[in-house]
Formats: C-alpha cells, sequence, structure tokens
C-alpha cells in the first residue's frame, strides 16, 4: 500500500536541506524495519515521494511524502489503530526535531502532491520594526496590481509578477520577539517563497523564522489539506500567547 | 557559561550548509557541565563532513563521557565564509552539541591526521580567543592538545601547542581528565604546574618543557629542561581491542558527510612492513577485534543507525582472520534490508576480490588495489611483494565478476626509483586492460599517482623527497608515455596529485620546531583549509620559509644522515631506531621483510619494549594471500601467541 505522512521540523535541525531529509528518512524507515519497496535496476533506492521542496532554514509543521509499502499489501486491514502504531512507530525512529504528525493510506492514482497542492500558509516573524509599520507596508503591498519580481530558474535570472501568488497577507502579533505575519502564498507553477515575498516589500523586510502551517489542495471551490491534524500544536504558538 | 545558539541561530542563513554547525545526530551527547569535571572539546580541524566521521574522535567522545569526571563536546573547523561571520559579528568558535563557547572549555584537543591542516589548528585557536602561543597562555585559558598521527613528529607545532599525545588514546584520555579534573576543582592555579603533571603521564609530550639546541641549521639535542621530565616520551598502546567496543553509538549525522556509513573497526596494526607506510610502523602490535564482538558491533550498529553500508575498517583489512565469515554473517544478519559491506583497504590477490565479489551485492562499479610500485624491483625496495600475478589475477576476478573499472594507486618519488620504474606502472596498466578485455569490451584502469613523502618512525625517514620539479617529471614521463602510445593504452587513465602539496606535507612530516614561525605566517597571509585544493596556494609558504630564513632544501629534499639528531627522536612508538636504520639499509639492498605476525619475531621493539603482542586468531596467512609474507602455504611453524583464553565480555552495543 502507499502510506502518505504528515511531519514537522522545527528547532535546529531546520537547517538541514532537504536533500539531506530525504536521506534522514530513508535511514529512519529502515530503523523502524518496515518492509518498504524498492526500485528496480542497478542501485535500488526506496521509493519514496516527497511533497514540496522547503527552504533550508524555514521551519514546518506542514511536510508530506508518501511511502511504498510491501506489507501491508492494500489497505483493508487498515484503520484507527493502525494508523496510531504506525506514527508511534516511525515517530521512535526519526532524530530529533522531526515529528510524526499523520499517517492514512494514499490514493496511487491521485496526482503528485506535488502537482495538487496550489498554496500553503505560512507564519513569519520579522524583527521588531512596529507593527503599524508593518501593517503599512502589507497593505502598499497589497494595493499593487503587479508584483515584479527578480528570479533565479535554473541558474537564470528571470523577471516575473508575483502578485497573484499573495493570496493573503495579514498581521496577526506583536511580540517583544517581532510582529508575525500570516500569509497565503500560491505554489503553482511554481512556489513563492516567503522571504522573495518580504523581499519585494517596501522597505523590505527580513524574517526571524519561517514556519509552514498548512499546504492546501483545491476541491471545488474549498480548500483542503492533504492529511489534517486536529488541533496541531504550532511552534510559534507561545508567540502567539 | 551559555549556550551561543540564540545568537548563531540568526547567522546561519548566511552560511553555506549550515547543517554543519547544528550538532542534532543521533548518537549526540549532551553533558553536564560542572566546576569538578574537566570539560574537553574534541576538535577536527577540517570540515564537517571530513571530520564528522572520524572514529578515534568518536571514541574519545564516548570514553570521556562515560567518565564521573569529564565530558566532552566537539567542534570543526568553520568554512571560511563562517569564520568571516564569526569574526564579523564577534562570536567564538563552538561547539556542535551545545553550543558552547571554545574558551569555557579545559581542553582543546585537536585530532590531526594530515600536516596541511596546521594552519586551520591556529585559525581555530584564534576563533577560540586562546592565545595563540603557549607562552603567552593564562591558567584561565585551555590546554591545547594534539593528538593523531601527526603527533609523532608534533615539533613544528611546538610554538602552539600545551600538549601531544603518542598513540592510542583510550586509556591515556581517562588519564589526562583525573589530572585536569583535579586541577581545575583546585581553581586552576598554576598552568606551569599542570604542564609538568601532564608530562609525567606516560604518552603525553610537553614541548615547553624541552631544550631544541641547534649548531646553525643542524639539530643538536632535545632535552627535558627540569628534572622528573622523561628524556623519552613513549608512545601509547591498547594492549587488547576486545576491551574497547568504541563507538558504541557511533553519530549519525543529518547532513552527507564522507565514509556515510557505519563503520567497525576489526583490527589495529599492521606488519605487512611496506616500508613507505607510518601507519604500519607506529600502530604495531596487530591486535584483532573477536570475531564475535565484530559481529555484535555490525548487527547492533546496523539496527540502531538504520545504514544499510558497514566498512570493516583496519590497515589491509582482508588480512582479519576469519574475514570471510565474519563478512558472510554480516550480509546475512541483514537486519535493515539490503546491507552492503565494504572493506577500504584491499589487499591485491584474487582472493580478497572474491569476498569483495560476495558482499558487494549491488553497486559494483570500481574497485581499486595499490600496487605502489610499478616495477618487482621497486615494489621489494619498499617491501611491497605483489607480484604480477597477484596484480592480473586481483584484477581478472575484478572484471570477470561485473566490475568495470579498476583503480590502481601508485607512489612516485620512491627510493631508487629509476624511470624504467615510473614507465613500469604504464605496462602494469596496460596488461590490466588486456586481462579485462577477456571479460569486457572496454574496461577501464585509472592509475592515481601520489608523490611519495618520507614519514617520521618509518625506514624511509632519512631519504631525501623527490623534489617538486622531479615530482612533475615523473608524472609527465607517465602522461607522455600514456599520450605517445596511442591505442596501446586504450582504457588507461591517468591521476595524480599535486606535487607542490607533496612538497609542504614533506616540510611538516619531518620538520622542526623552528617552522612554527612559517605555519603562524601563512596563517596570518590568509592561508586556511591547504588541505583543500580551491584554497591551497604553494607561494605562500614558500614566501614564509623565505621570510624566515629556511628551505626547502633543508628540510625536504636533503638526505638525513645515520647519526643525525631527528627531532622526534626524543619520542618513540617503540620501534628500535637501529631496526629502522637496518630496514633502510635492506631497502636499499632490495631485501623484502616478512610479516612478524606469522613468522617469527624480528625484534622492532614495538612489543618487546612494550610487553605486549600481537593478538591474531588465525596462526597461519590468510588463503591465497601470501603477499608480502615471502612464506608459502608449507611454513606454518610459527611462533606467534594466540589469545585463545576467556576474553573479556565483548559489550558491544551495550
Amino acid at each position: 500500500m502507499r502510506l502518505r505522512v504528515r511531519f514537522s521540523k522545527t528547532g535546529k535541525v531546520r537547517f538541514v536541506g532537504h536533500r539531506d531529509v530525504a536521506r534522514i528518512w530513508e535511514r529512519s524507515l529502515r530503523k523502524a524495519s518496515l518492509s518498504v519497496a524498492y526500485s528496480e535496476g542497478f542501485s535500488p533506492r526506496p521509493k519514496l515521494s516527497f511533497g514540496l521542496a522547503l527552504s533550508t532554514g524555514y521551519e514546518s509543521n506542514a511536510e508530506y511524502l508518501e511511502i511504498e509499502l510491501l506489507e501491508p499489501a492494500d489497505d483493508s486491514i487498515w484503520g484507527v489503530v493502525e494508523a496510531e502504531a504506525m506514527c508511534a512507530r516511525i515517530d521512535a525512529s526519526l532524530p530529533a526535531g522531526f515529528d510524526v504528525m499523520a499517517v492514512a493510506p494514499a490514493d496511487r492514482r491521485a496526482d503528485s502532491l506535488q502537482q495538487a497542492v496550489t498554496s500553503c500558509t505560512w507564519e513569519i516573524l520579522v524583527d521588531p520594526a512596529g507593527a503599524d509599520e508593518v501593517a503599512a507596508g502589507v497593505e502598499s503591498l497589497l494595493s499593487r496590481n503587479e508584483i515584479v519580481v527578480e528570479r533565479e530558474r535554473k541558474g537564470k535570472v528571470v523577471t516575473e509578477d508575483i502578485r497573484h501568488q499573495v493570496l493573503a497577507l495579514d498581521v496577526t502579533g506583536e511580540t517583544d520577539d517581532g510582529v508575525r505575519l500570516t500569509a497565503d502564498l500560491g505554489t503553482q507553477p511554481r512556489a513563492l517563497r516567503p522571504d522573495e515575498m518580504l523581499a519585494a516589500m517596501d522597505p523590505p523586510l527580513l524574517a526571524r523564522s519561517v514556519c509552514r502551517m498548512n499546504q492546501w489542495m483545491s476541491q471545488g471551490d474549498d480548500r483542503i489539506e492533504p492529511l489534517s491534524v486536529d488541533a496541531a500544536p504550532a511552534p510559534l504558538a507561545k508567540v502567539r500567547a | 557559561m551559555s549556550s551561543l545558539w540564540p545568537e548563531l541561530e540568526r547567522v546561519l542563513g548566511e552560511v553555506q550548509k549550515p547543517a554543519r554547525y547544528i550538532g542534532c545526530e543521533d548518537g549526540m551527547i549532551i553533558p553536564e557541565h560542572r566546576p569538578d569535571k574537566a570539560a574537553w572539546l574534541l576538535i577536527y580541524p577540517d570540515t564537517y563532513e571530513v571530520g564528522l566521521p572520524n572514529q578515534g574522535l568518536q571514541i574519545l567522545y564516548e570514553i570521556i563521557n562515560e567518565r564521573p569526571d569529564a565530558v566532552a563536546e566537539r567542534s570543526y573547523a568553520p568554512w571560511t565564509d563562517m569564520a568571516g561571520v564569526l569574526r564579523r559579528t564577534g562570536l567564538p568558535l563552538f561547539s556542535v552539541d551545545t553550543h558552547r563557547a571554545a574558551g569555557e572549555f579545559d581542553i582543546l584537543a585537536f585530532n590531526l591526521s594530515s600536516e596541511l591542516v596546521y594552519t586551520n589548528l591556529l585559525e581555530c585557536l584564534d576563533l577560540s580567543g586562546v592565545p595563540l602561543h603557549t607562552a603567552g597562555r593564562r591558567p584561565e585559558d585551555p590546554l591545547v592538545i594534539i593528538g593523531g598521527h601527526c603527533a609523532y613528529n608534533p615539533e613544528p607545532l611546538a610554538d602552539f601547542i600545551d600538549a601531544a599525545v603518542l598513540g592510542d588514546g583510550e586509556e591515556v584520555a581517562s588519564e589526562i581528565s583525573e589530572v585536569v579534573a583535579a586541577w581545575k576543582a583546585s581553581g586552576r592555579t598554576s598552568r606551569d604546574g599542570i604542564l609538568r603533571e601532564l608530562a609525567r603521564i606516560e604518552g603525553v609530550y610537553v614541548p615547553s618543557m624541552y631544550e631544541a639546541e641547534f649548531d646553525g641549521d643542524r639539530l643538536i639535542s632535545l632535552t627535558p629542561r627540569l628534572p622528573g621530565i622523561p628524556e623519552v616520551v613513549e608512545k601509547r598502546t591498547v594492549a587488547d581491542l576486545a576491551t574497547w567496543p568504541y563507538p558504541k553509538n557511533q553519530l549519525v549525522p543529518l547532513t552527507e558527510v564522507v565514509h556515510d556509513r557505519l563503520n567497525v573497526e576489526v583490527f589495529r596494526g599492521c606488519t605487512r612492513g611496506c616500508r613507505f607506510c607510518q601507519a604500519g610502523m607506529i600502530t604495531r602490535p596487530v591486535r584483532e577485534r573477536p570475531a564475535d564482538q565484530v559481529r555484535t558491533m555490525v548487527t547492533e550498529g546496523l539496527r540502531r543507525t538504520g545504514y544499510d553500508e558497514v566498512a570493516l575498517t583496519s590497515l589491509s583489512t582482508a588480512d582479519f582472520s576469519g574475514i570471510e565469515k565474519v563478512v558472510a554473517t554480516a550480509v546475512a544478519d541483514d537486519v535493515c534490508g539490503q546491507v552492503s559491506v565494504s572493506l577500504p583497504s584491499l589487499r591485491v590477490d584474487a582472493f580478497t576480490v572474491g569476498i569483495a565479489a560476495e558482499i558487494q551485492k549491488a553497486r559494483r562499479t570500481g574497485l581499486t588495489f595499490a600496487p605502489e610500485a610499478g616495477s618487482w624491483r621497486l615494489r621489494q625496495v619498499i617491501n611491497k611483494m605483489i607480484n604480477e600475478e597477484d596484480l592480473y589475477g586481483a584484477v581478472g576476478s575484478a572484471f570477470s565478476q561485473g566490475w568495470r573499472r579498476a583503480k590502481l594507486y601508485f607512489l612516485t618519488g620512491l627510493p631508487t626509483e629509476t624511470d624504467e620504474d615510473t614507465l613500469a606502472i604504464l605496462e602494469l596498466a596496460r596488461k590490466c586492460i588486456d586481462v579485462g578485455r577477456e571479460h569486457h569490451r572496454s574496461p577501464s584502469v585509472t592509475i592515481s599517482l601520489g608523490g611519495f613523502v618520507p614519514k617520521p618512525f618509518t625506514p624511509f625517514q632519512w631519504f631525501g623527497q623527490n623534489t617538486e620539479t622531479e615530482l612533475r617529471r615523473k608524472i609527465g614521463l607517465l602522461r607522455d608515455g600514456l599520450r605517445s602510445g596511442g591505442k596501446t593504452f586504450n582504457g588507461v587513465k591517468l591521476k595524480w596529485h599535486d606535487a607542490r602539496a607533496s612538497v609542504v606535507e614533506g616540510l611538516f612530516s619531518r620538520g622542526d620546531r623552528r617552522l612554527g614561525a612559517v605555519i603562524e605566517d601563512v596563517w596570518r597571509n590568509g592561508g586556511v583549509f591547504q588541505e583543500w585544493s580551491e584554497h591551497f596556494d604553494v607561494s605562500l609558504w614558500e614566501n614564509a620559509l623565505a621570510r624566515n630564513g629556511l628551505s626547502l632544501d633543508w628540510y625536504v629534499y636533503r638526505h638525513r644522515t645515520h647519526d643525525e639528531v631527528l627531532p622526534w627522536d626524543h619520542l618513540s612508538a617503540g620501534l628500535h631506531k637501529d631496526f629502522l636504520w637496518q630496514d633502510w639499509r635492506d631497502a636499499l639492498d632490495e631485501v623484502g621483510l616478512e610479516d612478524c605476525r606469522w613468522t617469527p619475531c624480528y625484534d622492532c621493539g614495538a612489543c618487546t619494549g612494550y610487553g605486549i603482542e600481537h593478538i591474531v586468531a588465525s596462526a597461519v596467512p590468510p588463503a591465497g594471500g601470501s603477499q608480502g609474507t615471502g612464506q608459502g602455504p608449507g611454513n606454518n611453524a610459527v611462533p606467534v601467541s594466540l589469545s585463545t583464553g576467556p576474553r573479556v565480555p565483548a559489550g558491544a552495543g551495550s
């Protein structure tokens, strides 16, 4: 069966890059003694597919991967008990800083997560510059019809309008550590990164920390998460309090 | 006394590969620092990726942290971008475990395995805020200690280090901890006092307690300044590896490092007697780990780490008694799915390749062999007694079992080497291709050529290294031969080590304490990470030598005489100087020497001097491999003492 896993990446390990995270997963699944399917060929690799890459340095409460398992062969015996056991088993094998939040069987015929996800919700902490100032910057950004930026794409610098990818942006809190923004940013055809958006603001802002809170897929007029977690504790929750 | 993490976290976004600096490895220890515990910072003065896998450092990390009177954390040389950020922000070098400032530790202990990292040691001291010179340090400054193979000639670093530790660190680390913990608990009064105490520990050399006397350029003597300081510092040797099943919890890094796999040391020491090989000379005698313990360490290690590859490490690993059985069980017990076993140090014979075929089921790309010299004559000189049939057997076996590439390691610049010897390398490679053609249409053989650097405590320590020009000429000889040979050498490729780097290695390998000024000069002119070709700059070294009135001719290219005082004569790896000199004469006479683990003792001194002996489970050389022993299968009357008695329980992984 194919298993979809939602996991978080918080704390010091936020500085571990995407490729290294993949390698950590391969090792952790071997530690957990899961019967992962391997590719055929000269150098077989475990069949894992990851969703959208997360920039090195960002935290996340909504990372996804899918694992092709030999056992159980299908999800006919799958239930709450199996899901909880699987969660615990994988979580125990992961290094500190990575935590399994939910697992569920996945449909092999569905689009890959990279294709299916259309936007992400981010929490961004920017250096204390004054909430009013930040709010003014947000308002000014949202009032623009186009936001043309230079982005690097496959080694080349291209100019792109990113306005349509800023779906929502709000000041959602202020503490001694800084001002918190919450942003919904589009991911198609290419994900807009929070720091790209902050750099386009006037004056440009610098993030102290960034955390991906959700990934969203479109379903009719609604949006749903690939795997939802009830009352997921956010790493920035303490800031909110 | 707190973590620098909040400050570091703010700047890590600015540097390449920030995962180098976060720690968080599986197996990491968060120790509890206390005023009565000696705090060690174990530093590998190269990048995290190179340093993290170092087994010596990981062994000490565990042993020290198991003690009630000591703690240990780790650090690695920050890459140049990070060093820049630290200087700009005023942050010091830090441990990766708890991100504590280096200056808050009692001991900065450097593991030195290459001469080219010496300037990185200075860089780390400077970033730690520790005075560079021993003479300038106060009681509150950390003690600076070095270990590793370079510690066998620490003289070039005499200005900067408080102590050098010779040999195996397992036991001596504890003795140092005791002394330093007591010194710390008593309020760290006199620095002189603690240095004197350290100098009394066997295996510990305190350069500042010794006077080096020169007559012009010539070193006349190196003697203790004070009574009670030993005239000769002996190396430390762990008698039985079975009592030290470390590392028990090998660190599993979150980011990719070199040798990213489980590593299990199967034996220490080697008595093949290759005359160019310092490791083989200074780590004697051979001490095998019991096969059961190896199996336990492999099985437990794979289960704990999730690695799918394990390397059995040692010098010439195929010499381990009963290697096939150990390998077979390791492969059979694949607790974590498909496990591959690698033997980083292969012997050149078909038998060895057979084992390799057994264990490398997947990813069969290339195999590496080290004949070291092109002609039989020269292989007799260096005592690497591989005959051509062994090599062709090995290569044929490899090509017939699915490998498509063979890599052959050679040294150039060896004693007595003629152009005929050098060119014989091409001939060997060509014949290997011929052997390969019997199995593949386009086999490939890569010649990898290194410049020979004479090392202390080897029979070649008196030999004048080939000049840079001469090394280049020899490399050119092969390159031209390959080119002009045209189709004859189809499939043969040539790679070589930078001859200029060999010269700088040679400078420090056998240098004396006057070279401290050169190291400092190069560092002050920005010369760090000299072991990285993108940073290596020979002109920095040449200019520094010139400014200090010193020359390569004197230190590197000159043959040394029998009566000459060598800068490491007051240190001892157990080897009698007479034995080394005789072996040097034998080399020049093209006379080989047998492997004493299976033949009578020739009293090199490494066993007899310390009251220890070989621990080898098999009384006979491994099947098919008489290499270097010069003996046939009939010659089995071997007076080697075997350890057949009960052993200390393994305890691996416990």
